[in-house]
């Protein structure tokens, strides 16, 4: 093979040598780049459409969270945690807020972790909604977008009457919740429920047989299950290549134990299963909703927390379920009103990993399809 | 598990909790045999985090964390280890691939290198930066205006 900065000339002389060279491209995708979901420059190395492989350059979005963190009280902290994984703001706060009340050794109380569930997987639901339209639209089916934007729009206007807010919410405070829910609150999302179960067999109408969906999906970005435990992926990617491993079943927090869903798998760990798992994943979310909301129990919403919080010296890790997998929080206490270290374990970053293996072999455009199943949001990624 | 760690690596070993979590502080010179131990007879086949903690006024500045979880046991456990500012581990890559990242980014925010590493340099702050920001010695609004004034042409990033 010639020097790749060299282009080989035209040989008429000896016609049975290949006219061209078949030699390696190396090409820059975004940062700035509709489908890569936010700012994350992948450099791809081509040979022709195969992709040999490549290399993830992130950080665009880095703001120094843990940073930040480390200069706020526990209380001032708590909204920025929203900013990580915007599409998953609840959740992000219900893994905080949950690791702080492990280190004051304090439990919310029972109502409170009812309305936490039910916001959190309304959230899911969102999330996945969110996921689902963008990555059809990376596919190139237009449709889905509009469908679970719309439907998305539903579950926004719970948490605005809720809380204010529509996408950073800000739900949750340490020890429970800030607000009682408002009247009419298990009507809407009663409502919202009904609503929205047939809606996800539009989407399965729209996507789950249709051919095209099928043919840029089906063995698209496959992963085995050994190589998502090496590499650590969580979430539905983990769940897609056939482990049946979800942290709301295998530790489970706030009161999760008290449902009745079931973990969704797959067997292929391709793009298509990942579609299947995360469909199957907003009914169960349905399913643990529905429970949620029929046996509201009636009592506080806020523990017994001091005003001013300096939880005692040492150190938790605590993580939840979020959509995208194992979003973890390691704390660092000395005694003082400020974290001494706060680190966040985002499943977005630890996913975005995988993207490696998931596409060496395939083409080009399956990148795209690949970055679009992995479900990442930027700004977790780079905190 | 507890007790065959006490009875190979004795005083290097301290089995710890709180809040109901485990986790180990180990010696130094055991993080090698620690860590594949772990992975390869104890199942903890799922290297969940890894992170740092820096202490400046310690003599060994910084507290090492590995966040381990076991499918099989369904458990978790961290191991910590302490060293020294200039000190280097030994990487975890060929254990868990998925080191890979974690390890990038506690030498990007702390200036830890991981020996045997595949590609130890920065992940998520540009090549060029200097200084390691979640050092308690680096200020929050401290930045590299060298960096900032010749690669995006302005005065100041505040």
């Amino acid at each position: 093979m010639t020097d790749s900065n060299t282009l080989s000339h035209l040989d008429l002389e000896t016609p049975e040598k290949p006219f061209l060279d078949a030699n390696e491209l190396v090409i820059n995708m975004g940062p700035q780049h509709p489908a890569t979901h936010g700012v994350l420059r992948v450099i791809l190395r081509l040979d022709g459409e195969k992709v040999l492989g490549l290399e993830c350059v992130i950080g665009y979005l880095h703001r120094g969270v843990e940073k930040i963190g480390e200069h706020r009280t526990y209380t001032m902290f708590n909204p920025y945690v929203d900013r990580m994984d915007y599409v998953a703001a609840v959740s992000n706060g219900l893994g905080y807020c949950e690791t702080v009340e492990k280190l004051l050794f304090v439990e919310a109380p029972p109502r409170a972790q009812h309305v936490r569930v039910i916001l959190t997987e309304l959230n899911r639901i969102a999330s996945h909604q969110l996921w689902l339209g963008t990555h059809a639209l990376d596919i190139g089916a237009i449709t889905p977008l509009f469908y679970t934007f719309r439907d998305r729009e539903e579950i926004l206007k719970i948490y605005e009457k809720y809380c204010g807010a529509r996408l950073t919410t800000h739900a949750f405070r340490i020890g429970g919740l800030q607000y009682e829910t408002y009247a009419g609150f298990e009507k809407d999302v009663s409502n919202f429920l009904q609503f929205f179960r047939p809606k996800i067999d539009e989407y399965e109408e729209l996507l789950t047989t249709n051919r095209i969906w099928v043919e840029r999906t089906r063995n698209v970005g496959a992963i085995s299950a050994e190589d998502c435990i090496a590499l650590g992926v969580s979430g539905p990617v983990l769940r897609a290549s056939g482990v049946k491993w979800d942290l709301r079943k295998a530790q489970p927090y706030a009161n999760y134990k008290n449902f009745d869903f079931e973990i969704p798998t797959g067997q292929n760990g391709d793009t298509y299963d990942r579609y299947l798992v995360r469909i199957a994943e907003m009914r169960q979310s349905v399913r643990i909703i529905e429970q949620a909301v029929g046996a509201l129990p009636e009592g506080p919403i806020m523990a017994k927390v001091p005003k001013v919080m300096k939880p005692a010296a040492g150190e938790v890790y605590h993580s939840i379920e979020a959509p995208k997998g194992e979003l973890g929080y390691f704390i660092v206490s000395d005694g003082s009103t400020q974290p001494y270290r706060m680190r966040v374990r985002p499943p977005s970053f630890v996913n975005l990993q995988a993207l490696e293996i998931m596409c060496r072999g395939q083409l080009v455009a399956d990148v795209i399809a690949v970055i679009g199943t992995l479900d990442i949001v930027l700004g977790e990624v780079d905190r | 598990m507890i007790a065959k760690f006490r009875g190979t690596y004795g005083s290097g070993f301290a089995p710890l909790t709180y809040a109901g979590q485990n986790y180990m502080v180990v010696d130094r010179s055991l993080i090698p045999d620690t860590l594949r131990v772990l992975r390869n007879e104890e199942e903890f086949d799922y290297c969940v985090d890894i992170t740092a903690v820096h202490y400046p006024k310690r003599e060994k500045q910084f507290d090492v964390v590995w966040v381990l979880y076991s499918f099989a046991r369904n458990e978790r456990i961290r191991v910590t280890t302490q060293i020294m500012d200039g000190e280097s581990l030994p990487s975890s890559v060929s254990i868990w691939s998925g080191a890979n990242w974690l390890e990038r980014e506690v030498y990007d925010m702390f200036g830890i290198n991981f020996d045997g590493h595949p590609d130890m340099k920065r992940i998520l702050l540009p090549d060029g930066w200097k200084g390691h920001p979640l050092r308690k010695d680096y200020g929050i609004l401290q930045q590299d205006n060298e960096w900032v004034q010749i690669n995006l042409g302005i005065e100041s990033g505040q």
